[in-house]
């Protein structure tokens, strides 16, 4: 994936954005929510998951959403990934509103624009490593030998060309994530949206995951977008996003949160 | 069917299961799940055996010369339209527990771009594949059986109007397997790709 290029542009625009949290300039926003609210009717109750959020997540930007279960997290977690739809208030996605979306042009959407990242890495357990990777190609129509020629490609760019044939139940947890990650590169997605991609991996296989993210995010310039409880992932977000009773509690960037990681100490 | 391979250039805004890999797909889920598929297709076999075995009787009884009264021809369409019956409500029973088992699997592939009527259509491969097979083999084990009963007659059977039942059989059995497979791949089809969110299983 090499895209360099795009990356220059980046960093340009990272400087002009240092003073603001919610800097709405809105050009080179990846996704932008406006005054989104939702509400599920459970048993004849509304549940309000949200009450009106808004957020811009810039392009390349690697971005952390925390937030207790019932904040509402997993809720705007689905709405920036185009699996929800709001009540009122818009979804952009990529400069396109969710909400105007057709089944059509949301599995689109979902198949060139966004790739998911799995706590429980959801592969494909009849086919092997590399069929899952080119999966998603083979629903955007690309030819077998792009499939073949893009997922060698990416099985070497996140370290398991080794294990191409295997199923899924051969490979560790850690393999198994990054075939899912390959997975979710296939289509080269603006955005990646990972829920808890660590939270079934021990604390090494967790760090070699997050570094992996990382290093993709800076070469290829995907968005990242996670839910996540990990004290590593934080540390390596450009910004993270507290949400709690259906609103943003608060937005930091890195630098401005105190992180302890890495060493045994901090772990506990 | 009519989603066509697409050309390379043509990759605009399109999303394709080619029939190729859909069919490669559906196999393989019968493949490894092979001891709930053969209890699946068992369901056809049995059903289609039985009807095929009525068919055989009846031409070796007309071999034999035997006249065929009308209530027991009627008293067996009725018994083989009771054992289809059953069949089919035996693999829609069995197609709805493996939806239920492969949810995350449905949702996971509806992330990854899946259309609802890619879901569809690997449910109603796999179901006519093992309709298929289930069938070809019960109406083979229907007819030997009861040809051993028929075994003096053998010679004077109507053999083309026997195999062209046993033809008809298969066709029906793979059908039936289809039809009874639409109730579940619609289940499954309209499944929230959010499902494949869900830590648990």
């Amino acid at each position: 994936m090499g895209s360099g290029g795009i990356q220059i542009i980046e960093n340009e625009n990272e400087v002009n954005d240092t003073t603001v949290d919610t800097d709405y300039s809105g050009h080179e926003s990846v996704v932008r929510v406006r005054g989104v609210k939702r509400t599920y009717e459970v048993g004849g109750t509304s549940v309000h998951a949200l009450r009106g959020v808004d957020i811009d997540i810039k392009r390349g930007e690697y971005i952390s959403i925390m937030g207790p279960s019932g904040s509402g997290k997993s809720t705007l977690f689905n709405m920036v990934g185009g699996l929800d739809k709001p009540t009122e208030g818009t979804v952009f996605i990529d400069e396109v509103d969710i909400a105007q979306l057709d089944a059509f042009e949301l599995a689109w959407m979902r198949c060139r624009k966004i790739g998911y990242i799995f706590q429980s890495y959801n592969l494909i357990p009849v086919m092997t490593a590399l069929e899952n990777i080119t999966l998603p190609m083979i629903f955007a129509g690309r030819d077998l030998d792009y499939q073949m020629e893009k997922g060698r490609k990416l099985m070497e760019a996140v370290g398991i060309a080794h294990r191409m044939h295997n199923k899924p139940s051969q490979l560790s947890g850690g393999q198994q994530q990054r075939v899912a990650i390959a997975r979710a590169l296939a289509n080269d997605p603006a955005i990646i949206l990972a829920d808890e991609p660590t939270g079934n991996l021990d604390q090494k296989t967790g760090m070699e995951i997050i570094e992996l993210l990382k290093r993709l995010n800076r070469e290829s310039g995907v968005t990242i977008i996670t839910a996540t409880h990990d004290d590593k992932m934080l540390d390596v977000s450009d910004r993270i996003v507290w949400i709690s009773d259906g609103k943003i509690a608060r937005i930091r960037k890195r630098s401005e949160v105190d992180i302890k990681v890495g060493t045994i100490e901090g772990e506990v | 069917m009519a989603s066509m391979s697409a050309g390379p250039a043509k990759i605009e805004r399109q999303i394709s299961l080619p029939p190729e890999q859909a069919f490669k797909i559906a196999l393989r889920n019968i493949t490894i799940r092979l001891g709930r598929a053969a209890i699946t297709g068992a369901g056809t076999m049995l059903g289609i055996a039985f009807l095929m075995s009525v068919f055989t009787s009846t031409a070796i009884q007309v071999a034999k010369g035997i006249e065929i009264l009308p209530e027991q021809q009627q008293k067996n369409t009725w018994l083989v339209v009771m054992s289809l019956l059953v069949s089919v409500v035996g693999i829609t029973n069995a197609m709805l527990m493996s939806v239920t088992e492969r949810y995350k699997e449905i949702g996971t592939l509806k992330c990854l771009g899946a259309l609802d009527n890619f879901v569809v259509k690997l449910f109603l491969i796999e179901s006519g594949l093992l309709g298929f097979f289930g069938s070809l083999i019960g109406s083979l084990i229907g007819m030997l059986f009861m040809l051993l009963t028929g075994l003096g007659v053998l010679g004077s059977i109507d053999w083309v109007g026997l195999l062209m039942r046993l033809g008809a059989c298969v066709i029906l059995g793979t059908i039936l397997s289809i039809l009874a497979a639409i109730p579940p791949a619609m289940r499954a089809a309209k499944m929230p790709p959010v499902e494949a969110m869900r830590a648990e299983i």
